[in-house]
């Protein structure tokens, strides 16, 4: 939070419809952590704070039901989530060199974030596809029977696109 | 003219969606009149994306592995009313349809899971209106204990015996819950039916709730499945503008209000009392029963949690009566189960079918056996509170019993086939790697003991076994099992001690002989190259990162041990072979 422009004077107004949604519901407190999510991408410190202030719930446990679950993430991620899946088929079909390639094409480790803000990498649970193992998810789509060749040759198209855009903004 | 595109999630990850674009385009660019649906997954994941032509005649016919620039020729063979063999779904696949008997599945493919008049074409809700006209809830207990329906989620524990207990216990309000959690790192079974055929759940949950009392019903779905989620929310909207849903349903007094709450990522909330505290907004920590959420659940009130596949049956039972169900299956364990069957097998998919069908069945009959036909080696079942079937005991039947004398449990349906490359050390450690990181932390012994069985058997992989670490394996693992309060705890040891029991010798080579049969665990390997084959190529030497290959044009290559970080990439990128492992 370190903008200090005018739209940012009220970082959290976006929230206070989700207050409204889920005043008389008690027990919501995942639904908000979720919504809030959704709304930044993220759950700063900051944020917790404000919910927890907000919904009348002690900051400790706002934090302590945030970071229990794995779907919610503390720190911002980048402009593509990889979501590596690490289930029981994956697993049986190789995705540990699926990780191996991808951690060096980007030289990240799993929950980590490139220093371009272009990728993060997630590990995760299944993802239901598994009779295409190993499989990995990018902003929601799905590629699947991966090799260590052919997941470089996709983040590398995604980093080639990404140069291309940015050639377009600044002409 | 009918095209019908199947879309869950695995089509569509195989491609599905951008075959629907093209056949919307197609359609319209040529002003058709073909009526384009989508439909759930089948559960032929190997032939993905599916698409199915139905002519006016009401002849049908199925493609497979339709791509994008299929979809002008299937549209105009529809038209013409000839059929495109080559892309033809094969005489072999349907024979494996017919092997499979469909009751959770019977509309997953066969029906548009956004369309509620298709699901009561099919006799959809009638289930529910026989019940509130004709039987009391007593009597629906009755018909679902006469068909000796046990639980999908894991346990088998009888469904009638739950729901008396929820039924006789006394309140104002009373739960019924969906458990949509499936947290088995291996297994979507359940995402397939809220895909496919989200109403048979809603409708089973609408008779659960009759028959106990409760007028309000929650499902429990994970967030990895947007779209089950989206898919339910559009069942639920329907069926309550269709008056199946909401105050006094068809006429009668039954009032059930029904609402979807989305998880957060935690396989401990799977178990009754961890998913109760998450519905509460809590974390999902697990807590002692005594008393059973039956007589104290969600806000202290009855609640009753059953797993997916288990509503998925009660409309059918309620059709077709108790007995007809139970005249399928074994002595004990009644009707069918769906499995999801993946690994190292050729035809992996969803697959439903009758209890007391053999193993080898299941995997060399349906599954068409492994992958690049090598050895089989185990099957793997129950996911991480589950254990591993070795070749020996292939015969087994399917059923509560004989399963869990392997070691092993049903589980919710995952079963994963390994073949002679799967180490089953590794596996272990894989297990436990999961349980280890999903422990909620409340039970000292499975918070510390499976991180201290997941160090050793990191230990053993990584080449640095010691005598002894067998036994404190064993010792850890009663422990752990007798003193966790949930059944996480108690359960997430099986892995180590099945595969301790089939494959001790695997174990022993690698603490012992320093070595990986199965050649997994790289520590244990070692990097040769072959002086017959080499052709000095020189091209392992170029990928090899720490320059451990000398390699001189055209003499053979060899490796230096010392600065060999066995990552496999000569082994990789030799053309001949000649790189030994
Ligand atoms: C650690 C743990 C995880 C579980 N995960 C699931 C799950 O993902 N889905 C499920 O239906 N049941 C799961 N169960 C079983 C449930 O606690 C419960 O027995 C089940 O939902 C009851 O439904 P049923 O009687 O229809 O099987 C889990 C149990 C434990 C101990
Ligand atoms: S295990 Fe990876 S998609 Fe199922």
């Amino acid at each position: 939070m370190n903008c200090c422009c005018e739209a940012n004077s009220k970082p959290f107004d976006k929230l206070d419809p989700v207050f409204d949604k889920y005043k008389n519901k008690p027990g919501s407190l995942i639904s908000v952590l979720q919504e809030a999510q959704e709304l930044y991408g993220y759950l700063s410190m900051e944020t917790l704070e404000y919910i927890a202030k907000n919904i009348g719930v002690e900051a400790s446990k706002v934090h302590g039901v945030a970071t229990f679950y794995t779907q919610f993430r503390l720190k911002p991620v980048g402009k593509y989530l990889i979501m590596l899946c690490k289930g029981t088929a994956c697993h049986v079909n190789g995705a540990n060199l699926i990780e191996e390639a991808i951690c060096e094409e980007l030289s990240i480790r799993e929950g980590e974030t490139t220093e371009d803000k272009l990728f993060t990498l997630n590990n995760v649970a299944c993802l239901g596809c598994c009779s295409l193992s190993p499989v990995m998810m990018i902003n929601g789509e799905t590629f699947g029977k991966l090799t260590s060749a052919k997941t470089k040759e996709i983040l590398r198209e995604l980093k080639e696109r990404q140069s291309s855009d940015q050639e377009v903004d600044t002409l | 003219m009918k095209l019908i595109i199947g879309q869950g999630s695995c089509g569509n990850a195989a491609g599905a969606n951008k075959v629907y674009e093209a056949a919307k385009q197609y359609i319209k660019q040529n002003s058709l009149d073909i009526d384009l649906t989508s439909t759930g997954c089948i559960g032929m994941c190997y032939l993905e994306p599916i698409v199915e032509t139905v002519a006016d005649n009401g002849e049908k016919h199925t493609y497979v592995k339709v791509t994008e620039a299929l979809i002008a020729d299937i549209i105009n063979s529809l038209i013409r009313n000839t059929v495109l063999e080559h892309i033809s779904m094969s005489q072999e696949d349907k024979l494996i349809l017919s092997k499979q008997t469909r009751i959770v599945l019977r509309n997953c493919g066969n029906i548009n899971p956004e369309d509620i008049e298709q699901y009561i074409a099919k006799g959809g809700y009638k289930a529910i209106e026989k019940c509130l006209r004709q039987m009391t809830p007593k009597q629906v207990i009755d018909e679902v204990k006469t068909s000796n329906l046990r639980g999908r989620g894991g346990a088998g524990f009888p469904t009638w015996f739950k729901w008396d207990a929820a039924r006789r216990s006394q309140s104002e309000s009373k739960y019924m819950v969906c458990n949509a959690d499936e947290g088995d790192p291996g297994a979507f079974m359940d995402r397939s039916v809220l895909e496919g055929d989200p109403h048979s759940i809603i409708e089973g949950m609408m008779i659960g709730a009759y028959a106990i009392g409760a007028s309000e019903g929650v499902i429990y779905v994970r967030a990895e499945y947007p779209l089950a989620i989206a898919r339910l929310k559009i069942a639920i909207e329907q069926a309550v503008q269709r008056g199946f849903l909401g105050r006094n349903i068809l006429g009668t007094s039954f009032s059930f209000d029904m609402r979807i709450k989305v998880g957060a990522g935690a396989f401990v909330c799977g178990e009754e009392t961890a998913l109760i505290a998450s519905m509460e907004g809590e974390r999902g920590m697990p807590r002692l029963k005594p008393p059973f959420p039956a007589q104290k659940g969600y806000w202290q009130q009855p609640t009753n949690i059953n797993n997916v596949e288990t509503f998925a049956n009660i409309p059918w039972i309620i059709n077709n009566g108790g007995s007809e169900y139970a005249q399928i299956g074994t002595d004990k364990s009644k009707g069918t189960k769906v499995f999801a069957l993946t690994g190292k097998i050729k035809k992996g998919g969803l697959v439903e079918v009758p209890m007391g069908i053999s193993l080898r069945d299941i995997i060399f009959d349906i599954g068409d056996g492994i992958v690049k036909d090598k050895q089989f080696k185990a099957v793997q079942m129950g996911g991480p509170s589950g254990g591993c079937i070795p070749v020996e005991l292939l015969n087994t039947i399917v059923d509560y019993e004989s399963i869990n004398k392997t070691g092993a449990i049903m589980g919710s349906g995952g079963m994963v086939v390994m073949d002679e490359t799967t180490c089953m050390v590794e596996m272990a450690r894989y297990f436990l790697d999961f349980t280890q990181k999903e422990s909620c932390g409340k039970c000292i012994h499975c918070r510390l003991g499976t991180k201290r069985m997941l160090e050793i058997l990191e230990r053993i992989c990584g080449g640095e076994g010691k005598e002894g670490d067998i036994e404190l394996l064993e010792e850890l693992a009663n422990k752990i099992k007798e003193s966790s309060l949930c059944g996480l705890g108690m359960t997430a040891p099986n892995p180590v001690l099945s595969t301790l029991r089939y494959f001790r010798k695997e174990y022993e080579q690698h603490i012992y002989d320093k070595k990986c049969t199965a050649k997994q665990c790289k520590s244990l390997l070692a990097y040769t190259i072959s002086k017959d084959s080499c052709t000095g190529c020189t091209l392992c030497s170029r990928k090899c990162p720490t320059g451990a290959i000398s390699a001189e044009r055209k003499a053979v290559h060899s490796i230096d041990k010392e600065k060999c970080i066995k990552c496999g990439k000569c082994f990789e990128a030799c053309n001949f072979n000649a790189v030994l492992v």
